[in-house]
């Protein structure tokens, strides 16, 4: 049977991964020169395990270069070897080396193979150096390439090779036998598989039956073979036993081929290796040339593009409340069923019913969101060692403290704010935080902090930066708006305003520009990313104290809550979040146009009205009055808008499908719908409309 | 069909080992660590118990001992899942009790062979 083992790729890469980031965030803890047997246990079982795997799938290379990492946590985890800066800084180069190695090889990417070989020899030091020159015993490499348990495959492939040989074989176990499992039985048995024999059995240590403990062996027994076997293949099958019985094997006719006999006892595996070459030590090769091809086909089908799928994983007891739920709605279908069988209708009942199905459908959803949703430890795990290597780098000493990381958010939600967090942390360690003789000079603590805060707070989730810094500097925000035109000369500016600047695109106050944050292309970008996720960034600050960066997201990319409208006969979905009122519309409020484009007075302000009819070129209906009625005023990006409406239908929950990947991306929408009656309705992205309109000005 | 408590925290191997048995007709019970692995193999007896050594609450060796303490466990094959790395690691495997040893890496007809040995 052969079983492609290609299949458990997936897993296995992403395993491993995970191992990696357990493995960095455990060195990340690890105190030089403490007691850190539990911490470094924890890293070298991940270690371990991803060199198990990769061993088993075939990944050479990453074999090797784990062995390294194991035989050097290994040495400290038994105190043969002291955890040093050294160490430590080594041993997490190596984690981003491996954590390359294994996307490369999962991609079927190229690598810079002088990265690797460069972090290797660095670890071969490591390993070098721990033990004093005399007793430094080489590490042996791994066993990797061919599994050495070759011979533990079968015994009939050590058969086919060798020369027919005459054997006695006495076996005399001890009395615990049995209680590790093994069974004489079967070992005779496997004796029997390599050639012919005849077997005797000595009973003489048999007890009278009033002492015989039948959870014991007694009985001891001699073989005599004569096939085509060595003493290797022999041995081999008293492999488990060797400890718990007396074995000898005796050869009683004379080897036809002198020479051949001891070489196969003390170098077993070279003519094993070649007697199996067909046989299962050559299958992981055989695997290994599969798996490529098969990659090779995949890439030439769709290209390389397509050979990452994603998968997700899910806590068992998530799916355990699908399950359960699944068998509510069956319970309600099947009564509801019944119901509609009878002669008369129970209308309590069916209401009942309907009740019940509508309970349990939400409950699903509300599950089915569930499987989505990961800890944010996720986007967070990689931080403290950014915030390690970057202070290092610019010689500041701060403190990371996170709070929350078990807040869950939406894979696709997690999947797009890393980088914008690490944008955030670099700045703020970057530019917020002083170097220690400034902090000391100011009366700070030398140690700067920088916090990490998650919390969910009504359908959203906020994510929290803060540091204890210097602040945002205002007066240079300002300067530099003014050099850049900006804003004018005379312009008066709210603090929030100046604030606001940062987010500004191609803004830097950075008077240097260094390699940790760069030309200050970033916060723009990091705001743009925020917005397309549907979420806020906001910043507060106060000179001497430090900044908060405070982002809000949904919680979910899949679902939002909707005021479903009417204008004309089509049905439009406005987000909620970007509704700030709905309003009458008063026709002598605004400098009218046509069907009343134009603008409204709105609360001592002045705000654009936009008509949707016209935006959409949805021709009038028969019945449409002449002036819609109602007026919804949004508000994205800062800026508001009223939308002429004819009708505020229901507010929902709307499960948002793709238009770009159903039909095409249409500007202004950011997808559709379909309403409980069965119709399509498109939903507005209130800040492309407002783009829209202004282009139409 | 013979069933087998296969024991690893690493989910590929796991998956690896638990595919393997179940296409060869073995019923698999799956436990993730050795904590696991000794409250499943209460609820169900096993014919035979397949565990990698090196896991977080209880490592393999420690389950083999503790699972060699059941009247129903007395005499079951129990195999270690070890590494070339660990020689000593059979040792002490079989001190607790195991039956004997399957080396990693192994592919999936070496597993089977291995398996095919103990089960009667």
């Amino acid at each position: 049977m052969a079983i492609d083992v290609t299949k458990f790729h997936q897993t296995f890469f992403e395993e491993s991964l995970e191992g990696l980031e357990l493995m960095e965030s455990g060195l990340l803890e690890l105190e030089v020169g403490a007691d850190n047997n539990e911490a470094i246990n924890q890293i070298f079982r991940a270690a371990h395990s991803i060199k198990g795997g990769a061993g088993t799938f075939g990944f050479t290379a990453v074999t090797e270069f784990t062995h390294l990492l194991e035989t050097i946590l290994d040495r400290r985890r038994s105190g043969q070897a002291e955890v040093t800066q050294e160490a430590v800084d080594v041993l997490l180069e190596s984690i981003d080396v491996l954590r390359e190695m294994l996307s490369a090889t999962r991609d079927g990417s190229e690598l810079d193979p002088a990265e690797v070989v460069g972090v290797q020899a660095r670890l071969q030091e490591l390993v070098d150096s721990d033990l004093p020159a005399g007793g430094a015993a080489p590490v042996p490499s791994p066993a990797v390439p061919t599994p050495t348990s070759a011979v533990d495959a079968g015994s009939g492939d050590a058969v086919s090779g060798a020369a027919l040989g005459t054997w006695r074989v006495t076996f005399k176990p001890q009395p615990h036998l049995f209680r590790t499992g093994n069974d004489p039985v079967r070992i005779l048995g496997e004796l029997a598989e390599l050639g012919a024999y005849t077997v005797v059995a000595d009973t003489s240590a048999l007890p009278a039956l009033a002492d015989l403990d039948v959870e014991s062996c007694y009985t001891a027994w001699t073989v005599e073979l004569e096939g085509p076997t060595e003493q290797s293949a022999i041995e081999q099958v008293f492999e488990w036993v060797e400890d718990d019985a007396e074995i000898t094997i005796t050869r009683l006719d004379t080897p036809a081929v002198p020479a051949a006999d001891p070489e196969a006892e003390t170098a077993p595996s070279e003519p094993a290796a070649g007697a199996d070459a067909d046989g299962p030590a050559a299958a992981p090769t055989d695997t290994e040339r599969r798996t490529g091809g098969e990659r090779r086909q995949a890439e030439a089908a769709h290209g390389p593009a397509t050979a990452t799928t994603t998968s997700i994983r899910v806590d068992i007891e998530k799916i355990d409340t699908l399950i359960n739920m699944v068998g509510e709605l069956v319970i309600t279908q099947s009564m509801l069923q019944e119901l509609a069988q009878g002669n008369a209708i129970d209308l309590e009942k069916l209401q009942e019913g309907l009740a019940d199905l509508e309970r349990n459908t939400r409950e699903l959803q509300g599950s089915v969101m569930q499987i989505r949703m990961l800890p944010i430890s996720f986007s967070f795990n990689r931080l403290p060692r950014l915030v390690r290597d970057l202070s290092g780098k610019l010689g500041k000493k701060v403190e990371l403290k996170i709070h929350g990381e078990t807040t869950e958010l939406d894979k696709t939600v997690m999947e797009k704010i890393g980088d914008p967090l690490v944008h955030l942390i670099r700045n703020a360690l970057d530019h917020g935080l002083e170097t220690p003789e400034v902090r000391v000079a100011n009366g700070k603590p030398e140690t700067g902090r920088i916090t990490l805060d998650a919390y969910h707070e009504g359908g959203n989730i906020v994510i929290e930066i803060a540091d204890d810094g210097a602040g945002l500097n205002t007066q240079r925000i300002v300067a530099k708006a003014r050099e850049r035109g900006l804003v004018g000369e005379d312009d008066q500016l709210t603090e929030r305003q100046i604030h606001d600047l940062i987010f500004h695109p191609g803004f830097s106050t950075a008077e240097t520009i260094s390699d940790v944050s760069g030309r200050g292309v970033g916060m723009d970008v990091v705001k743009r990313n925020i917005v397309d996720l549907g979420g806020v960034i906001e910043v507060e600050s106060a000179a001497g104290k430090g900044s908060r960066f405070r982002i809000r997201l949904p919680l979910t990319l899949a679902i939002l809550d909707g005021q479903v409208v009417r204008v004309r006969d089509q049905v439009f979905i406005v987000p909620l979040v970007s509704i700030v009122e709905s309003i009458l519309f008063d026709p002598s409020l605004t400098s009218s146009l046509a069907r009343g484009a134009g603008v409204y007075r709105h609360r001592e302000a002045a705000i654009p009205v936009i008509d949707l009819s016209e935006s959409f070129g949805i021709p009038p209906a028969a019945e449409t009055a002449d002036t819609p009625p109602l007026l919804v005023v949004v508000e994205a990006e800062g800026t508001r808008a009223g939308i002429l409406v004819d009708d505020l239908l229901a507010q929902q929950q709307i499960v948002i499908k793709s238009l770009k990947t159903n039909f095409r991306a249409v500007p202004g929408l950011s997808g559709a719908t379909i309403l409980g009656d069965g119709t399509v309705a498109m939903i507005l992205d209130v800040n492309s409309v407002l783009g829209l309109y202004r282009q139409t000005l | 069909m013979p069933s087998i408590l296969a024991v690893d925290d690493s989910v590929s191997m796991r998956q690896l080992v638990a595919f393997t048995l179940k296409e060869a007709g073995f019923d698999v019970i799956e436990a993730v660590d050795g904590e696991d692995a000794l409250a499943k193999a209460q609820t169900r007896r096993a014919d035979v118990v397949l565990t990698d050594v090196n896991m977080p609450k209880m490592d393999g060796i420690s389950l083999i001992r503790n699972l060699r303490q059941l009247p129903a466990y007395k005499f079951t094959p129990m195999l270690l899942l070890t590494t070339e790395s660990a020689p000593e690691k059979k040792a002490e495997g079989k001190a607790a009790g195991a039956t004997g040893w399957i080396v990693k890496p192994f592919n999936p007809e070496q597993l089977l062979a291995t398996i095919s040995k103990v089960i009667k």
